[in-house]
């Protein structure tokens, strides 16, 4: 390792031009207001300036380090901790896929391969329109909703590969799209802004698709005497007592595969999950060009 | 063996002692989201909201906590430690302030039950900190939403507003001279913030990693001031106790484990969705009464309360879904995630996918977790693309053995249960995959319109 540059350090990032930087400091100022400890805004700072830019830019971190008095070390610290900042300019709607356990299982691998295909981009990736920036995400707690695709956090509930592939083309085609649960779309960086604890603003926002959803209401629906789909050939497994009569294999057993043994799927089943660059490893990152990893 | 249910009429006991839905659910909570603007005051007051808080703020504070721990609330958010006991280890006196943070970080993989709450019903929380915060003699309190719900924060921003113009928050809210403040706080995206001392740390605006303890959040907890965390669940569940009592509360659940609660069931079910009952009903009487899983298959696996509850078979049909019951049976009530999986489901696959997100939302600050989990990742995939071997399995089970009860928080031990569960009940199919180089599941049949491309082609 003889070749590392001992140059001059990256200089300060720029300020913002002074009138947005008066507006973001007046927003600001009324979200520090919000706490006993100044420093608990961050994370609200840090999604104000997302709604700036679109994403967590060298600009950005300067801000919330000068708002909060703190280095840009220790904002970039935390920005780099959680998901949802971003780290490098992205599209105006952000499609996550949720392809945690239960909604992969139910088909959100299935919807993740298919707009991958459809839209041209891997995971993090955006479309060249600068509209969509295609994501897998973790559980987004609706899994009685499952498949369930969300764009701007909002819930597109109960998705298929069709569905998801018309949300997309329709999204980058400029046509209204409605969530299933959630108010109409704004653009992620107007999402942002609602983050970092600035109430929706738009008429009819907050009522926007009505009370709970479906799947939230079929307990209370039971209870009050209805009667829910799917009529009555369920199977459920005999009670304990009668297992020595049931013909069923002996629990702990796999039931019986429904493919054949020996076909591996064509692809590694979860290679989409790579880990994230580091800053060390991203020569783009806001923290700037760090040592290498090791040194 | 297919077990129809008809119901006909109100009760019909059959052999288990099954009764109608109407007897064995019990919606409190969710009792009036299908009203119109079931997220307004206007409704919420139309449904006795802010009784429960009247009658609290008539009472001296320590009676409140003595009342919420006779009724014998437990936590709702997976541990269920008695909610009562958690306000009255609050020094009391003790000159500093007080807070009150409720945890609506939702993100164990399966839990969905706080958020439809939020989301149809926000006040019944606002209610149930007014009177904590009454209980514990706080006058600032947060709520930290996971972010990724913005519908749900965006209801929430309304209600705290209505809350305020109406004086339950604010300026003088729990009696002259005691004010309230209520501040709604996005997070941004890490599982690790669903565990308090992380979600402290995060409320701080640092890093989330969790603490060491002691000292308990209750005596050094956000700013070092004693602090009170709890499940939105939790919190919102007061209201009804302080307005209808907590005799009617103990009229439902267990002597141990008495109340009404939100099961979540999802996966491969006829009618996934939130079914509110008093703690104890079981699986089997949940998919008897809603249709039992999807046409055509059987229950494999299912979790009790998320990812980080061990797995059950369809031998726990009959364990009562109650803390002790659930522990009894070997695993964790948690958050009553009850994620169902039928027969065309691969548990490695299934297994592995949570490992991921394991790894993944591992915060990196001790040892066993972050190296641990990275492992068990490598491990996994290798098993599914068919490259383990044998001598794997037993790696598996002692990477796990390494993690569970040696880091620092429940995360690691919430990514060894899967591991220890899916090996104690499938250990075959693990084998399956190694012996036979791959995966022996077609992921396509366990879809959501599997069948529906079925009936099409049939």
């Amino acid at each position: 390792m003889t070749d590392v540059s001992l140059g001059m350090p990256q200089l300060p990032a720029p300020d913002y031009p002074a009138d947005v930087r008066a507006r973001l400091e007046a927003d600001a100022k009324e979200v520090i207001a919000r706490y006993p400890g100044s420093r608990s805004a961050l994370l609200p700072l840090l999604h104000l300036v997302q709604s700036e830019e679109g994403h967590v830019t060298r600009t950005g971190i300067r801000f919330c380090a000068e708002m909060l008095d703190l280095t840009t070390a220790e904002v970039t610290a935390v920005s780099t901790f959680y998901t949802m900042y971003r780290r490098k300019p992205s599209g105006d709607y952000q499609v996550g896929v949720c392809t945690n356990t239960l909604c992969a299982v139910m088909g959100g691998d299935a919807i993740f391969d298919e707009l991958k295909e459809h839209l041209g981009v891997g995971n993090n990736e955006t479309t060249a329109d600068g509209k969509v920036t295609l994501e897998h995400i973790e559980c987004n707690a609706a899994c009685d909703y499952a498949p369930v695709v969300m764009v701007n956090w909002e819930f597109f509930d109960n998705q298929t590969p069709d569905s998801a592939k018309q949300l997309v083309d329709d999204l980058r085609a400029g046509r209204p799209v409605a969530p299933t649960r959630g108010a109409p779309l704004c653009t992620y960086k107007d999402t942002a802004r609602i983050l970092a604890g600035f109430p929706d603003q738009r008429e009819g926002a907050v009522e926007a698709t009505g009370g709970a959803g479906h799947a939230s209401l079929v307990g209370l629906r039971l209870a009050r005497g209805e009667e829910l789909p799917g009529g009555t050939d369920h199977v459920v497994a005999p009670r304990d007592g009668d297992r020595r009569t049931d013909e069923a294999a002996p629990a702990g057993a796999p039931v019986a595969p429904a493919g054949a043994p020996g076909e591996a799927p064509p692809t590694h089943p979860s290679s989409h999950d790579a880990p994230r660059d580091t800053s060390a490893s991203d020569p783009h990152h806001p923290s700037g060009p760090a040592a290498e990893e090791g040194e | 063996m297919t077990v129809s249910t008809e119901y006909e009429g109100a009760s019909r006991p059959e052999a288990g002692g099954e009764t109608s839905p109407e007897k064995l659910l019990a919606p409190v909570l969710s009792a009036f989201w299908d009203q119109p603007e079931s997220w307004t005051l206007e409704t919420y007051r139309r449904h006795e909201g802010y009784e429960g808080a009247r009658k609290a703020l008539a009472m001296a504070p320590d009676d409140v906590i003595a009342y919420v721990k006779d009724a014998g609330l437990r936590g709702r958010g997976g541990a269920g430690f008695p909610t009562g006991m958690k306000w009255q280890f609050i020094p009391q006196g003790d000159g500093k302030p007080h807070y009150l943070v409720v945890n609506a970080d939702e993100s164990e993989p399966g839990t969905c039950k706080d958020i439809p709450l939020l989301f149809a019903n926000p006040h019944s929380l606002i209610e149930g900190i007014v009177i904590a915060c009454h209980a514990i003699r706080s006058s600032h309190a947060f709520i930290y939403l996971r972010g990724e719900t913005v519908p749900v924060l965006r209801r929430l921003h309304e209600a705290v507003r209505e809350a305020y113009a109406a004086g339950y928050l604010g300026k003088d809210a729990l009696g002259p001279g005691l004010d309230l403040e209520l501040t709604v706080h996005a997070g941004a995206g890490a599982y690790i913030c669903g565990e308090e001392t992380a979600l402290l740390d995060s409320l701080e605006g640092r890093r989330g990693q969790p603490r060491l303890r002691p000292p308990f959040p209750a005596v050094a907890g956000l700013y070092a001031c004693p602090t009170v965390v709890n499940n939105v669940e939790s919190i919102a569940s007061v209201p009804a106790i302080m307005n209808r009592g907590k005799e009617w509360f103990r009229s439902m659940g267990s002597e141990k484990s008495p109340g009404f609660t939100l099961y979540s069931l999802s996966g491969h079910v006829a009618n996934p969705g939130q079914y509110e009952a008093p703690l104890g009903i079981t699986l089997r009487q949940l998919l008897d009464m809603s249709g039992g899983m999807r046409p055509g298959h059987r229950l494999k696996f299912w979790t009790p309360g998320g990812s980080s509850t061990p797995m059950f078979t369809d031998e726990h049909l009959d364990v009562a879904l109650d803390y002790e019951g659930v522990g009894a049976a070997g695993s964790m009530l948690g958050t009553k995630a009850l994620q169902c999986f039928d027969e065309t489901t691969c548990v490695v696959r299934a297994v592995t996918r949570w490992t991921e997100f394991y790894a993944h939302e591992s915060c990196g600050k001790c040892t066993p977790c972050r190296e641990g989990t990275y492992w068990l990742v490598q491990l996994l995939r290798d098993i599914e693309a068919g490259k383990g071997r044998m001598t794997d399995l037993d790696k598996l089970n002692d990477i796990a053995d390494n993690i569970n009860g040696k880091s620092f928080c429940a995360l690691g031990d919430g990514a060894a249960s899967p591991i220890f569960s899916s090996l104690k009940y499938f250990r075959a199919e693990y084998e399956q995959h190694i012996t036979g180089k791959g995966c022996p599941f077609d992921p396509a049949k366990s879809t959501a319109w599997a069948d529906k491309h079925l009936e099409v082609n049939a």
